[in-house]
């Protein structure tokens, strides 16, 4: 019995809930798993002020040596966002990130379903360069130092998975919210009611992280290979597309997330993900 | 992209990630993504 990417990938996007999130315990008190782990980065968007994070998030990372004293770029966090998108391309996205798989539980909810048009798949891109890149190198304070300016007033991941647990656990916390916490809180409710209505809808428009691997689906080792001898053209594929991309004439899409639906939807086994290459074009 | 130019860029992608990673790690950046990770951060949580 073949088993459909659909079953696979929940799967698999459960396990690395898990292992990002191995900590659980730690939500008892509101403490911090402070172990060497976490000077590793987690593939997919994970808040490292997550009492259960068992990693370091490459995007907050990413901002905390590019934001440091000692440095204004990070080699290191680059360096593992390159391999992990040269090997996987947004696949990360689409099977091992845990706000992915929270954004697509949300979708579940059931309401009338929506388009979202072309124009919003840019902001992503922007975020990733004034945000991540930008604002914690330039704006510094007297020693120096720059703030992680996408998790400071955007992620929403980190007010959720961090900022409401830790706020639950510690009187002291409580007491300092403020304004910031407010628009975090904002742009919290925001994502879940555009997640209920439009699928993977920060994904789509505001995450940086996948701005960064959806640049290497085009030479991305596991990949979506679509047989044109044997594609007939019905568009199935594309209707059950979640992420509203045309696999057969656009299968390295920076929008898809190597999800299978095209896969599992397809009738004549024409599209499939793969790391092989065809070998007759190799020549 | 034919399949042959794509092969040789992942090649280099890989290659460089490797070097990028050894080389940020030899500097102490992974010293820096610990030590940020390992405390509350406060602007992740929206308070700093």
């Amino acid at each position: 019995m073949k088993i459909s990417y659909a079953i696979k990938r929940k799967l698999l996007q459960i396990i690395a809930l898990g292992c990002s999130n191995a900590h659980v315990l730690n939500f008892k008190d509101g403490r911090l798993y402070t172990g060497k782990w976490k000077q590793f980065c987690n593939p997919g968007l994970n808040c490292y002020s997550c009492p259960a994070a068992g990693f370091a998030c490459p995007i907050g990372a990413l901002q905390a040596v590019n934001g440091s004293m000692r440095f204004s770029f990070s080699f290191y966090v680059m360096g593992l966002l390159l391999a992990f998108g040269t090997l996987l391309g947004r696949a990360v996205c689409g099977w091992l990130c845990p706000f992915g798989l929270l954004q697509e539980l949300i979708h579940k909810i059931p309401s009338p379903k929506l388009h979202l048009k072309k124009v919003f798949l840019y902001p992503k891109y922007i975020i990733l360069v004034v945000f991540v890149f930008i604002l914690p190198v330039a704006v510094t304070d007297y020693m120096g130092m720059g703030k992680p300016a996408f998790c400071q007033y955007i992620c929403p991941a980190g007010t959720l998975e961090g900022g409401l647990f830790l706020l639950a656990a510690h009187e002291s916390l409580r007491r300092a919210v403020g304004t910031l916490f407010s628009l975090k809180m904002a742009i919290l409710i925001l994502t879940v009611i555009g997640c209920v209505f439009i699928y993977r809808f920060f994904c789509r428009v505001f995450c940086p992280l996948g701005a960064i691997y959806g640049l290497f689906n085009r030479i991305s080792i596991f990949h979506l290979e679509v047989d044109s001898n044997r594609c007939t053209g019905c568009g199935k594929c594309r209707k059950v597309c979640g992420m509203e991309v045309d696999p057969v004439k656009n299968p390295d899409s920076a929008e898809c997330i190597r999800c299978g639906a095209c896969a599992d939807a397809c009738p004549t086994g024409a599209v499939c993900l793969t790391c092989k290459t065809k070998a007759s074009q190799t020549e | 992209m034919g399949n042959k130019p794509k092969i040789s860029v992942r090649t280099a992608c890989l290659i460089t990630a490797c070097a990028f990673v050894f080389y940020g790690f030899t500097r102490g950046e992974a010293v820096t993504v610990l030590n940020k990770a390992v405390n509350i951060c406060l602007e992740c949580i929206g308070l700093g």
